[in-house]
């Protein structure tokens, strides 16, 4: 019971309270590039989640049993950027051939989660923090949900922002920007509920 | 020592990353049409976009997959045409070659500037600026944004405007589609005359604004034995279908902008085509 409500409370805060895209700022290149519509937004942030769970399941064995007993920490982030781009290349085949129409509304946002510092980020801090396996496993699924929640919020807000009237120095980016601040400040307001859900 | 066993649990790792990539390549393969690279392999590769495709490889898949035009490639010209027509079984079509031409005759003598533009250089940039210094709205603005798009470096900036070298001009249009102005049209490399204005303003403003203008006055109309040309918005427009390059029209025209032209055949062994590759 103490583990599931451990496991909880990682998964929790990863997803509102450490949220990646609006709190660590971490993955922000595909949160405004592909966040257009809603079906590539929720696509980009599935995609990302697999390969941020895979990226750990592989690198979190890599870093325990050949890294760390070889004495090779030093080799951690190039070892992981490895592990990382042989995963999106093989997600980018498996698209390619299961979902084309997908494939080709990421376009150059796919290749990119190679680069993606949401996914690098997740499996580093994994380490850092010192969880376990599973608990390495847990935060990764409320990263990438919590990357997901937040690709579909805005890609919500960006439809309406598209039908509004705005005023010309602020069309395009800037109110996207904006828009993405206010978010952001909302997820800011998260800090210190998830602990005391299950107290 | 260290070092060997870094590269070589590094080595191993990459090792098996690769193999496992191998695997899925091969159990995931998406398969191409295999006429698409044979297309793509007579196709310039300049991804210039003229034919309208988002470039070669997208043409040569649109190519194999039928019901497109064989000829749509103008860098490649004829020869490319040939060569895929011959590859996919289908009838010859011919090509219609093209050249840039730059419809303004606006010279630093001809015209001249109503303000003083310190803006950015480009021609894009000071067109947003009230239309740009130029006393004609139409005219080119010189600051050789078509220059900067040409593949070929077919274009040059003198005197105030651009002037195309029809020797090196591909005919892939990217400088048409460039200016702000819209003031360079394809013609066919057949023409012999051209409109070398593109004002639409009234014949006594268009002469104000600039001595080498189109001033809308029809003698062009009038002595064309064909019927090819047109005034319209003060501009004579010629029909390349119906004229028969006569010349009659820029004998005629008072004020010279309507002049003679004469586009040469781009020669086989152009270095310009080596230099894109």
């Amino acid at each position: 019971m103490e583990n599931v409500k451990l496991l909880m409370v990682i998964l929790l805060s990863a997803v509102f309270v450490d949220n990646y895209v609006l709190c660590r700022f971490l993955g922000i290149c595909p949160f405004l590039g592909v966040s257009k519509k809603l079906d590539q937004a929720s696509g980009m942030g599935v995609a990302v989640t697999v390969v941020m769970l895979l990226a750990t399941a592989l690198t979190w064995p890599i870093q325990h049993f050949v890294l760390d007993t070889l004495n090779l920490g030093y080799l951690q982030n190039i070892i992981f950027i490895l592990v990382i781009a042989t995963l999106v290349q093989m997600l980018e085949m498996l698209l390619k051939k299961l979902s084309p129409a997908l494939y080709r509304g990421l376009g150059v946002y796919l290749p990119l989660i190679t680069t993606n510092c949401a996914v690098l980020g997740v499996t580093i801090n994994n380490i850092i923090d010192g969880y376990s396996f599973v608990e390495s496993l847990a935060s990764t699924l409320g990263c990438g949900l919590g990357f997901l929640l937040a690709m579909v919020l805005f890609s919500g807000l960006r439809s309406r922002i598209n039908e509004s009237k705005i005023p010309a120095p602020f069309r395009g980016l800037a109110v996207t920007l904006i828009a993405a601040s206010f978010i952001s400040l909302a997820f800011m307001g998260f800090g210190g509920i998830v602990e005391n859900l299950f107290a | 020592m260290e070092i060997l066993i870094a590269c070589l649990a590094v080595l191993a790792i990459a090792l098996t990353a690769g193999a496992l990539l191998l695997v899925f390549s091969h159990f995931f393969a998406v398969r191409k049409n295999p006429l698409a690279a044979a297309v793509r392999e007579c196709l310039p590769g300049i991804n210039c976009g003229a034919c309208g495709y988002r470039g070669c490889d997208d043409y040569a898949e649109a190519l194999a997959e039928g019901g497109v035009k064989p000829s749509l490639c103008i860098p490649g010209a004829q020869k490319a045409a040939d060569a895929i027509s011959t590859i996919l079984g289908t009838e010859k079509v011919e090509v219609e070659d093209v050249v840039a031409f730059v419809a303004c005759n606006g010279h630093c003598e001809a015209t001249a500037q109503i303000a003083q533009y310190a803006g950015v250089q480009t021609c894009r940039a000071a067109s947003m600026l009230f239309g740009g210094p130029n006393a004609c709205r139409f005219g080119c603005l010189g600051l050789g944004d078509c220059a900067a798009a040409c593949p070929s470096h077919a274009i040059d900036m003198a005197d105030g405007i651009a002037h195309v070298n029809t020797a090196l001009c591909l005919g892939c249009g990217l400088c048409s589609r460039t200016c702000p102005k819209q003031i360079i049209t394809m013609l066919p490399q057949e023409a012999a005359t051209a409109v070398m204005c593109s004002s639409k303003q009234k014949g006594a403003e268009a002469r104000k604004a600039c001595r080498n203008a189109c001033i809308g006055c029809k003698k062009c109309e009038k002595v064309c034995p064909n019927g090819a040309i047109a005034v319209t918005d003060n501009l004579a427009v010629i029909d390349y279908t119906k004229c028969t390059h006569c010349g009659l029209c820029a004998d005629a025209c008072p004020t010279g902008c309507l002049k003679k032209v004469f586009f040469p055949d781009i020669p086989e062994d152009c270095d310009c085509k080596e230099l894109i590759k």
